[in-house]
């Protein structure tokens, strides 16, 4: 079952978030688990946000891959808790987010969620300038806020802790 | 799947998941509208997307809903074919968007109450309620986040914007004891371990909303004619108007897939 499993998620990484095209929603820590009950294939999936629309076009992917690589008996299962966080993102992920242009989330997410967020600027994915200024703390997906470089001049978009 | 319940029970869970998910609906709803219409585009996007997250916690109270009750009915079901008697949202979330200050201030009520809330609720033994709730707590603290910060350019900003804003404060204070209440819904679920006793968050909330204000140089309206009906299912006019639109669709064209 194990070497299954590891299979199992191996084909999950040819899926990509389709708001993040380079990374995938198992480096994204939205594959939460995959296995068998009553034989059938239960492969478990976390929102990163509750309303984020790109959920569906995953649960659908997921099942083509499956059904493309044999796997006739899937369900693909919501889960909540524990909450997703972007402190699972590993450092790897985090470099390529800013390569692909998204500032990525820095330090741990809040613990105490009523204290003001720590106002220091994000760097800029572009120059690395530290002088930017946060513009929304919404941007073109839920998970992103909008930013804007001083020094090179250019709009930016963050990876929110969360 | 179905959950080991008994029937009184699984009345009183569906009823409480009810009035959380018809919270986030009714209130998504009504920032749904602001889109294409906010006074600044980037104002546009957030409005939109605090909409979306509610939207999506609606979907996940509701679809949990469906399973508790286990009639059959979908999520999709209880958004779009109940009446409105059968809402339990409170009467805060379905009061009109009016000017951009009663949107920020109705949502700086709601959102301030849901971050203690919710991070109580976190707690519940009933692990799919849980998950939701420390899903929703994590989003609710960026809204709230976002309307504090207006709530005090707003206050502490022009003469128009503090008049509009406290015009805003003295109208949707009298919708704010609702979010306490309680019944004996609740008191079932407490005392059969499925939700915590929750600590009196009334006052934590009220010296918090109080601090926010006197910071935005705002009164602090007084306890008067206070109004609490929506859990009950008894609503102001605004509601009935809202469902109009939102369910139209559904309505018209029953199992119509997409």
């Amino acid at each position: 079952m194990l070497e299954k499993k590891d299979e199992i998620l191996n084909l999950l990484t040819e899926i990509t978030d389709p708001e993040i095209p380079v990374l995938n929603i198992v480096e994204m820590g939205i594959v939460r688990d995959a296995f068998y009950e009553n034989e059938k294939l239960i492969i478990e999936i976390t929102p990163t946000y509750s309303g984020c629309p790109a959920m569906k076009v995953i649960e659908d992917e997921i099942r083509d891959v499956m059904y493309s690589n044999g796997y006739e008996n899937v369900e693909v299962k919501k889960v909540y808790s524990p909450a997703w966080t972007t402190d699972w993102m590993t450092g790897e992920t985090k470099i390529k987010l800013k390569n692909y242009g998204i500032a990525s989330p820095e330090g741990m997410a809040e613990k105490d969620l009523l204290k003001d967020r720590n106002q220091k600027p994000v760097e800029c994915p572009f120059c690395n300038s530290g002088k930017t200024k946060l513009t929304s703390h919404f941007g073109s997906t839920a998970c992103k806020s909008l930013h804007f470089c001083l020094e090179c001049n250019q709009p930016f978009e963050h990876f929110k802790c969360i | 799947m179905s959950y080991k319940l008994n029937n009184d029970m699984r009345t009183a869970l569906f009823e409480y998941l009810l009035r959380h998910g018809d919270d986030k609906l009714i209130l998504g709803h009504r920032l749904s509208e602001w889109c294409g219409h906010a006074p600044i585009l980037e104002e546009d996007i957030a409005l939109a997307n605090i909409a979306l997250d509610c939207v999506g916690q609606a979907s996940a109270f509701l679809s949990l809903a469906a399973e508790v009750e286990d009639k059959g009915r979908s999520e999709d079901d209880l958004a779009y074919l109940r009446n409105e008697l059968q809402f339990k949202n409170l009467l805060l979330v379905e009061q009109p968007n009016k000017d951009f200050a009663q949107t920020i201030t109705r949502q700086f009520f709601y959102s301030s109450y849901g971050i203690y809330f919710f991070q109580n609720l976190a707690k519940c033994e009933f692990e799919p309620l849980a998950g939701i709730f420390s899903k929703a707590v994590k989003e609710t603290s960026y809204h709230l986040r976002h309307c504090k910060e207006w709530m005090l350019r707003l206050g502490d900003g022009t003469e128009e914007s503090h008049n509009k804003t406290q015009e805003a404060v003295n109208d949707l204070w009298r919708f704010t004891d609702e979010l306490f209440f309680k019944n004996e819904i609740d008191e079932l679920l407490i005392q059969e371990n499925i939700l915590p006793d929750t600590n009196p968050i009334r006052e934590t909330w009220r010296n918090y909303v109080g601090e926010v204000l006197t910071k935005a140089t705002l009164q602090i309206p007084q306890d008067e004619n206070m109004q609490t009906g929506g859990r009950r299912g008894t609503h102001t006019e605004h509601l009935g108007h809202l469902l109009a639109e939102m369910q139209i669709i559904a309505r018209s064209y029953p199992n119509a897939k997409w």
